[in-house]
């Protein structure tokens, strides 16, 4: 069966997109109707299956009459807004942006970053090789997940997932400030102390590979992970009676990861230990 | 909650303190990490253990928000600590000179040696200044301003003092015709009977006749601006807060002030807490709020032992509690917090946060704080010197109120003096006197130097030439000239000034002072710290042209894109020495 949302029919509003009118349902964000008009805005903080943390800054865009420019992942859609999505000072400020961002973390997993990139002309090395960056230490405490915070935007998706937004661990906050913030658990005491139930959704909302899935992690090490050869087949969960949808990634026919869609109405893309992780037993031959 | 704690107990010291928080919840967790701090000196494992216990915190989330505060320590350090002021008006004055004796005597800066530098702790009239603090069962704390090695080496040794007697001082005391600092270092401050021989409650009792939008017409009419910085009208802000049909509605008293340079704040809690007390319930009752917090930066001791003192003997006499002077229905009472070392918590917003338990990041807006704001519910948050200009307003009526100042910047306006000058303080003038009569009033910069520049507005703020002292000070003048009064700060540079130093200063600030948050500010900050370094020290990357371009490139993306008003304005001084006094030149060189 599909769930169907019945709700009140939502007013149009009228606003002016790069010089074209366009009439969005009232509640849409900016990138809401860059989306349906087709226009592609880079976002990494933003997560279809969370609340705008507003942190990133690359989705940002000018709106006439705005003394700064605003960003399109969670500013909803005023009747009359007049925005530019790629003025000179948008492009200058997501280059920027990304060049900040590049010039401090890892980005080589983050996928389309180099697109990006390359479209709006940012160099990270401009800042030189003596540039402070956050590399550090990959964290291997524990046989599920891999934290390397070397590749950390501190976009906040994980802390969110975590804490009140879905699961409710609260194993992991943003502690210490500014350029020393990082996401941590208390007193960075290793994730089998902490409250961390191994849902992973903290993984699956990670933008950069900050975060990734031991499995998957390895075989990326040891250069046998090949997301070309593998197939995504969605099913349901048989652990529980909730019926959570799971995709299972499939490479030589052996699960390599499992996820789940986040358009589904029953997980939304979070999934616990046993549907994430249990599933040796399918492949014990 | 379920929630899952570490494996470590506190200590019997820690376990009593963190015990009095019994029963109350997560808005309590910056004053129980304070109770924990004052105690012991630092937040050990067990105690954060338990104060999540006693408070139903997450432990990670509790970590987050301790660890986001300077004054606080998570690993251990000694209960004697000093804190020494090596922010902008302290630097002029000496303040490397005393941290290099310090580090000879004592030891690099650090826990272990027993000191720390620290960013402005606001007497920048006293500078260079120290505050000594000391953990026990009652902490003690002392300021020390103006101070010198030898004396904080003493102090640091032997523990501060707790009998501090000391009198705020405004070099303007007892002259005819002050409005804001009339009773400051005249009138005993601890006194309330000497307050309302000096006026003091009269304003209170104009309101509770006017009627609650009486208050706010005359609050209108007189034009009232908020003097903490962004100067938005204040009548509009009370009036949008009372129109809010959601209860109950809030008042925060913003007197986190931490701009280098500002302490015009401080002298007013100091030396009138009263009027302080007073202009919150006006506020209170005109926006229609039941409770008021005031936010107070945790390095005001004085301050915070006054303001205490005043509420308590205030709600004795019925001047804060239920049914108000009488007035039937009116109730209203005033909490103090104390922030913990974070500039960022007098943004409107992170101090909501910061008050609810969470850590000082600000909320992205709208929805603005009139709508949503503490807790959720709409808030008024005014700063310190905007509420007590109430009390003037509706003594001498809205129309002489605005007889007093210009048409678009009416009454009178507090500047905090410091730097190079004769007689340092916080001044009272009316809005359009000139930069140039402020400072003859302050008696100019010493005797046989010369004017260098003045940093107007603060660290956020601009620079102004010694050839622009005609400029009036008023809201729309300092706009037209393309700087900002912001909170008053005037920090004077003579010919001895070292420009560089100053502006390094200002960046390292900053980069320090950064929540992290947004990437503008967390990574700009440090980019524009780095890029001023190599220009300041003449290593360029290739050429100093590149990196003054890298400069203005990175000062943009924080104006257009940061989150708040922290990364929009943190490039806003370092440019103005670049273009206004030349130093793009002189760094190019």
């Amino acid at each position: 069966m599909t769930i169907v949302e019945i709700g009140l029919p939502k007013r149009l509003v009228e606003m002016t997109l790069d010089g074209e009118s366009v009439r969005v349902p009232e509640g849409a964000t900016i990138l809401d109707a860059c989306t349906a008009k087709g226009k592609s805005i880079p976002t990494l903080c933003y997560g279809d299956t969370l609340k705008p943390a507003n942190a990133c800054r690359v989705c940002m865009v000018e709106v006439e009459g705005s003394r700064t420019l605003v960003p399109s992942c969670s500013r909803k859609v005023e009747p009359g807004m007049v925005v530019h999505t790629d003025s000179e000072r948008t492009q200058h400020s997501r280059k920027l942006v990304l060049e900040l961002l590049g010039s401090a973390t890892d980005l080589s997993t983050t996928p389309h970053v180099d697109e990006w990139m390359s479209a709006c002309g940012a160099d990270p090395s401009r800042f030189g090789p003596e540039a402070e960056t956050k590399l550090q230490p990959t964290i291997v405490d524990n046989p599920l997940y891999v934290r390397d915070y070397g590749k950390c935007i501190m976009c906040y998706k994980c802390v969110d997932a975590c804490g009140d937004q879905w699961q409710n661990s609260f194993a992991i906050s943003v502690a210490g400030r500014g350029f020393d913030s990082r996401i941590s658990t208390e007193f960075s005491t290793p994730l089998p102390d902490s409250a961390c139930v191994y849902c992973g959704n903290c993984i699956e909302v990670c933008p950069t590979g900050a975060l990734s899935f031991k499995r998957e992690h390895d075989k990326r090490e040891d250069g046998t992970w090949d997301e070309s050869a593998q197939t995504q087949t969605t099913t349901v969960c048989t652990f529980c009676g909730v019926g959570c949808n799971l995709t299972l990634h499939v490479q030589d026919n052996e699960i390599v990861k499992v996820t789940s869609p986040h358009e589904s109405t029953v997980t939304h893309g979070n999934l616990c230990i046993k549907g994430r992780f249990g599933w040796q037993h399918v492949q014990n031959r | 909650m379920d929630l899952k704690l570490l494996d470590v107990e506190p200590t019997e010291a820690e376990r009593v303190v963190v015990d009095l928080f019994t029963g109350m919840g997560r808005d309590q967790l910056l004053p129980a990490l304070h109770a924990v701090n004052d105690r012991v000196g630092w937040i050990s494992q067990g105690a954060l253990n338990h104060i999540c216990r006693v408070l139903h915190v997450p432990p990670a989330e509790a970590y987050g928000v301790a660890s986001f505060y300077s004054l606080f320590s998570l690993s251990e350090r000694p209960a004697k600590i000093t804190h020494v002021c090596v922010d902008l008006a302290c630097q002029v004055n000496g303040a490397k000179a005393l941290c290099d004796r310090l580090t000879d005597e004592l030891g690099p800066a650090g826990a272990k040696s027993g000191w720390l530098r620290s960013p402005c702790l606001g007497v920048c009239e006293k500078a260079p200044a120290a505050l000594a603090f000391e953990a026990g069962e009652v902490a003690k704390e002392q300021l020390l301003a103006p101070t010198h090695a030898g004396e904080v080496i003493a102090v640091a040794a032997a523990g501060p003092s707790h009998v501090d007697g000391e009198r705020a001082e405004v070099p303007q005391a007892g002259s005819p015709g002050l409005r804001l600092l009339k009773r400051v270092g005249v009138v005993d401050p601890e006194s309330l009977d000497d307050y309302r021989a000096t006026g003091g409650y009269h304003a209170l009792r104009t309101a509770l006749l006017l009627g609650p939008s009486g208050v706010i017409r005359e609050v209108s009419d007189a034009k009232l601006m908020g003097r903490g910085g962004a100067a938005f009208p204040t009548g509009r802000k009370w009036d949008a807060t009372a129109k809010q049909p959601v209860r109950p509605h809030y008042l925060v008293c913003n007197a986190d002030e931490s701009e280098p340079g500002t302490f015009k704040d401080r002298l007013l809690m100091e030396g009138d807490p009263f009027a302080v007390i007073e202009s919150m319930t006006i506020a209170g009752f005109a926006a229609g709020c039941s409770r008021g917090y005031l936010y107070l930066r945790g390095e005001y001791p004085r301050a915070l032992h006054l303001l205490r003192n005043a509420i308590s003997k205030a709600r004795e006499r019925n001047f804060l509690g239920e049914n108000i002077m009488g007035h039937e229905g009116f109730s209203f009472d005033i909490e103090i917090r104390r922030g913990a070392g974070a500039y960022i918590c007098g943004e409107e917003t992170a101090i909501f946060n910061s008050i609810e338990g969470f850590r000082g990041e600000p909320r992205s807006k709208p929805p603005f704080p009139v709508e949503k704001g503490l807790f959720g519910k709409p808030t008024v948050v005014n700063n310190v010197e905007t509420l007590v200009n109430v009390p003037v307003i509706l003594t001498e009526g809205c129309e002489a109120y605005t007889r007093v100042g210009t048409e678009g910047s009416t009454g009178p306006k507090l500047f905090c003096l410091s730097g190079n000058v004769s007689r340092p303080g916080v001044y009272e003038v009316p809005f359009g006197t000139t930069l140039g009569e402020l400072l003859d009033l302050a008696g100019g910069v010493p005797p046989g130097r010369e004017l260098r520049a003045v940093l107007l507005g603060g660290a956020a703020g601009g620079f102004v030439r010694p050839d622009e002292l005609d400029l009036p000070l008023t809201l729309e003048d300092a706009r037209a000239a393309g700087t900002t009064l912001g909170s008053g700060v005037v920090l004077v540079l003579d010919d001895t000034a070292d420009l560089g130093s100053f502006l390094l200063r200002i960046a390292a600030f900053f980069r320090d002072e950064s929540c992290g948050q947004c990437v503008p500010c967390r990574i700009g900050t440090v980019r524009q710290e780095e890029a001023l370094h190599r220009l300041v020290g003449k290593r360029p990357l290739s050429t100093s042209a590149a990196d003054l371009q890298l400069l203005r490139e990175v000062g943009q993306v924080m104006r257009d894109s940061s989150i708040c008003g922290l990364g929009q304005t943190a490039w806003n001084a370092i440019e103005s020495a670049l273009d206004r006094l030349g130093y793009a030149e002189e760094a190019a060189k």
